[in-house]
């Protein structure tokens, strides 16, 4: 699977990893599929608490997204990395045929939801809901914690700029160092934050690298300013 | 001749006037079924127009409307009331007039309908609404004559559509009714005349004396036009000092955003302080009557602005007009420029300032053309169905209707004399039934047939909602714009929905040509507050740019073609002059392509000449193609001769990519998923009845609207490709912003003639579209080679290429 070329390869903590162009981090050796902050309702939620309104099409996106991947790798567990709804009462009100897609698409394998701060407490889904994931050398959770190692987090929707003889090019990335993993939101609508800004720019050391999203993953020196 | 009653020629003859020959005309062929005067501003048109409605009244003064008039201005019809009341009054005539628009009292309204004025000024939207009441017959009873000013402006747009269907409508109720349009000069009189006149009747065209040539000159300044851009800054000093040496100027602009730029640089200039003023579509209503009013007093030196003074009340002391980057358009620049003067026989003056070095040679084309009279227009085609589905629904609310009769009326109408009986059907179940994929909605279904044949509204309740909607006017939707803490004062103006989103807190942009600060939105109001900057950012609302005429980029590749530079500055025929040495001037019955290297990345300039929105299209389709080829486009940038496309491979065959096959799959299968097809959809599907703007609890907001239709839009491509409202969209995508028409027009023109030319580095005529705002990026291969490269390259020279 190396060779695909949408597929970006690295190791951490002895555990060989992919980073998926679409955000999501592939553990063949596990058989395990991770995504993070998949923000599911958010639309309903700015309508709800603010009036403006996003087209509600972003739950079937992010569901159709997933669908993919789940497809193309056929995981045996799947973990969400928190924040997978954009609040509790956004989880409550999923549509019913988007509970019924999310329900066939859990099917057949271990789910578990990770609490963020968005959807702190249990969730009327199927799957097990936990507040962190051990397996192996590698630790699940939502928010990275200083002095961790191993971890894997996802929280701050991590975006890197590069630029280019052709104009500057800014996306959703992986970072990674020796000691952990930031993932990207995986939801579509959500914003970032640059890997220059704290507290990514402290939390990652130095030498961390940023894997740029996308049909063709990219991994560069995670830029700094 | 025709004698006119003592009391008017006495009239006349105390205010020391004689009766224009054209006047008299009018009175003399007041029993034909249609006529139309064309005659320039200030030539007493309105006066021909009433003439034989004042006669008839002097001898036969019976109650009941007598004349209807229909003018595409709310002032205008209220200018007309104060103008027609003043010789009435003297005369001693007993006629009664009264106006209404959408700023009537609803009171008023009321009043007028059971017992009708002589004479009623009104708007084709007033006018539709009114033929939509189950009283309209006794409302109209008697109706002799209908005039119909400013017909020119009308005929441009699907007002004119509306109207005649109206106009078709009366005549139903009232056979004997007489027609009459008023129109300024215009390039195609037959045209208009067929609007006007009820399909078959024939239509008597007067033409008044058009008074003396008018003084049209380029500006000439020691300074040199900027390649590129539309401010024209660099003529503000000489401006100025034409204001000094004139009455009352009226400085003329493209967009709004560029009047409020140039209103800007003009105050900062304006060192003796001289009273300007300005005056454009987004500035508040009472904001725009105070300048109007200031003009006719007398109070200002000039007032910058846009077509919103294009029609309207006349100014006689005007005597010079600017117009302030190319005209684009040979028609409007001459009815612009009667805007001066318009004492009839004292010839027009008018300044002519290009932008940019390109608008040179344009204003030259223009001026040309102006002097030779020769104007442009581009025919309009049969009459637009979505318009044809609301005036179904209009009718069915002014009581139970036959199919056969409708249809033999509509097509009475001028723009839709084509009309088969196989497209009014498909119209007419559409209003039924809203078409196959929306047949099990309850909501689109909204007429039936009753047991005698007849249709009518399902739910009767449904009439004061299609009320609610009727027009064509798709005003860009539009947010308020208040002074923050200061809730009870007047809005400075309006913004674009999508301009105030794209503002963040802090942001400075220019309306009504004070700088104010973005504070935040609340309750559909934008908050501002003032603010000292000189500079603001762009204000970038409402670029609705017009694209050149067919005719005058025609006229610009004759220009070419003879290479007489004779009436261009120097700088700009040294500039044509140099693209003909290293490259080739374009031609009229070729395709020039320029490819060349820069600055790292390969570029090709396509000399399309097919006018702004036309060449915006080509863009599109064109980087599209290149993407599937593999050729790695990165952006294109368009203006009205050329498109720029840049991406990192050279390109060495460009035949295909004028395939008009090929171009017209891109358009029905990509393009259709393109926001310009949506807005096309929204527009028609808003007038067609489809989607309601307004409904009695609330107005939509633009973004709900344009939401709600993209979804309906995406399910009737998906679900019934051939919908009603589908093929509209289709056929009004070859005008417009889409403008397919011209791409195809411009491949008639080129045939198999495209000549690539490979140069080593960029080229003259290439040069300013550089410069150029509006580029649109092309997201694709191209993106992906790049971040690879860069990727590689960052991650040898750190050295953390081993760490992974």
């Amino acid at each position: 699977m190396t060779a695909d070329p949408s597929i970006h390869a690295f190791t951490l903590a002895g555990a060989q990893l992919m980073a998926m162009g679409s955000g999501a981090l592939w553990w063949p050796d596990q058989a395990l599929l991770c995504v993070s902050d998949l923000h599911f309702g958010k639309s309903e939620r700015m309508a709800r608490r603010s009036g403006a309104t996003l087209p509600p099409y972003e739950t079937r996106d992010t569901l159709a997204r997933l669908a993919d991947d789940l497809e193309r790798t056929s995981p045996r567990h799947v973990i969400c990395l928190g924040d997978s709804f954009d609040d509790l009462a956004a989880a409550e009100a999923l549509p019913e045929a988007e509970r019924l897609w999310l329900s066939t698409l859990q099917a057949g394998r271990d789910w578990t939801w990770i609490e963020g701060n968005h959807d702190a407490g249990p969730i009327d889904l199927g799957g097990t809901h936990r507040a962190q994931v051990v397996l192996g050398p590698l630790t699940f959770r939502h928010i990275a914690e200083a002095g961790a190692s191993g971890e894997i987090s996802g929280h701050y929707h991590p975006k890197a700029r590069v630029r280019t003889r052709g104009g500057s090019i800014r996306r959703p990335a992986f970072l990674v160092d020796r000691q952990r993993l930031i993932l990207p939101a995986y939801g579509t609508y959500t914003g970032g934050l640059d890997t220059g800004s704290e507290p990514l720019s402290g939390l990652m050391q130095p030498g961390a690298i940023a894997i740029l999203t996308g049909p063709r993953p990219a991994a560069v020196p995670m830029p700094r300013g | 001749m025709a004698q006119l009653p003592s009391s008017i020629t006495d009239w006349f003859t105390s205010r020391g006037w004689a009766i224009h020959p054209h006047q008299q005309a009018m009175f003399d062929q007041a029993g034909a079924p249609a006529t139309l005067l064309i005659a320039p501003t200030g030539g007493g048109k309105t006066m021909a127009g009433f003439l034989p409605t004042l006669a008839e009244l002097a001898v036969d003064p019976r109650p009941g409307l007598h004349t209807l008039y229909v003018s595409p201005l709310k002032a205008l019809a209220a200018d007309i009331k104060r103008n027609l009341r003043t010789p009435v009054a003297e005369i001693g005539l007993p006629i009664r007039i009264d106006d209404r628009t959408g700023d009537t009292t609803a009171t008023r309204k009321k009043a007028q309908r059971a017992d009708p004025p002589h004479i009623l000024l009104t708007t084709p939207e007033s006018l539709a609404l009114l033929t939509s009441y189950e009283d309209a017959a006794r409302t109209f009873a008697g109706l002799q004559r209908i005039v119909v000013d400013e017909i020119h402006a009308l005929a441009e747009s699907k007002r004119g559509d509306q109207l005649m269907l109206a106009l078709a409508r009366l005549q139903t109720l009232c056979p004997g009714l007489r027609r009459v349009g008023l129109s300024a000069t215009v390039e195609d009189p037959l045209a208009i005349a067929r609007l006007l006149a009820r399909h078959p009747d024939p239509c008597t065209i007067l033409t008044a004396d058009p008074g003396p040539a008018p003084d049209i000159t380029m500006l000439a300044t020691k300074e040199r036009p900027p390649w590129s851009g539309g401010g024209a800054a660099y003529s503000i000093p000489a401006v100025l000092d034409l204001v000094k040496q004139h009455r009352i100027t009226l400085i003329f602009h493209n967009t709004r955003a560029q009047a409020e730029i140039f209103f800007h640089n003009l105050w900062l200039a304006n060192d003796e302080g001289l009273p300007i003023g300005i005056h454009h579509g987004s500035l508040d209503r009472q904001q725009r009557e105070r300048v109007e009013a200031a003009m006719v007093r007398g109070d200002l030196r000039a007032v910058v602005c846009t077509g919103s003074l294009d029609l309207g009340i006349d100014w006689g002391d005007v005597d010079l007009v600017i117009q302030i980057g190319a005209p684009k358009n040979v028609k409007r620049l001459v009815q612009r420029i009667g805007r001066a003067n318009h004492r009839y026989n004292a010839p027009s003056k008018a300044v002519l300032v290009p932008a940019n070095r390109f608008e040179v040679v344009e204003c030259v084309a223009a001026l040309e053309a102006a002097q030779a009279n020769d104007l442009d227009g581009d025919p309009r085609g049969p009459g637009p169905l979505d318009v044809l589905c609301q005036h179904i629904l209009i009718a069915a609310c002014s009581g139970p209707f036959d199919a056969g009769e409708l249809f033999r009326e509509m097509a009475s109408a001028g723009p839709y004399a084509g009309l088969s009986r196989a497209a009014f059907d498909d119209c007419l179940d559409f209003c039924a039934t809203g078409g196959y994929a929306l047949r099990a909605y309850d909501r689109y279904q909204r007429l039936m047939q009753g047991a005698d044949g007849r249709w009518h509204l399902r739910d009767p309740r449904a009439a004061q909602r299609i009320r609610m909607n009727i027009g064509t006017i798709q005003d860009t939707d539009t947010l308020k714009v208040r002074l923050k803490r200061d809730r009870g004062a007047k809005p400075l103006g309006e913004i674009e929905e999508s301009f105030a989103a794209s503002l963040t807190p802090g942001d400075t942009f220019l309306i009504g040509g004070e700088i104010v600060r973005y504070e935040g939105l609340r309750e559909m109001t934008v908050e501002v507050t003032r603010n000292a900057a000189r500079k603001p950012k762009i204000a970038t609302f409402m670029g609705s740019k017009f694209s050149t005429s067919t005719q005058l980029s025609t006229r610009i590749l004759d220009m070419f073609a003879t290479r007489d530079w004779s009436a261009l500055p120097g700088h700009t025929a040294e500039w044509l002059d140099l693209q003909a040495e290293v490259s080739r001037l374009p031609e009229r019955d070729s395709l020039l392509v320029e490819s060349f290297p820069h600055d790292g990345q390969e570029y090709i300039c396509i000399y399309g000449f097919a006018g702004r929105n036309a060449m915006q299209t080509l863009g599109l389709l064109v980087t599209k193609r290149l993407e599937e080829t593999g050729h790695s486009p990165l952006g294109f940038v368009a203006t009205d001769y050329a498109v720029l496309i840049w991406g990192l491979d050279p390109v060495h065959d460009v035949e295909p990519l004028f395939d008009r096959q090929a171009l017209r799959q891109g358009r029905d299968d990509w393009l259709a998923g393109n926001m310009m097809m949506k807005k096309t959809f929204r527009a028609s599907a808003t007038i067609a009845g489809l989607i309601e703007r307004n409904t009695p609890t609330a107005r939509k907001t633009g973004r709900q609207a344009s939401f709600s239709t993209d979804i309906l839009y995406d399910t009737l491509r998906k679900y019934d490709p051939d919908h009603l409202i589908l093929r509209i969209t289709r056929t009004e995508a070859l005008r417009g912003l889409v403008d397919f028409g011209r791409i195809e027009e411009m491949l008639d023109r080129i045939g198999d003639r495209i000549e690539l030319r490979r140069l080593e580095r960029v080229t003259p005529l290439a040069a300013p579209l550089f410069l150029e705002v509006g580029k649109v990026p092309v997201k694709g291969s191209a993106e992906e080679r790049l971040l690879r490269e860069e990727a590689e390259l960052l991650m040898q020279t750190s050295g953390l290429a081993d760490l992974t």
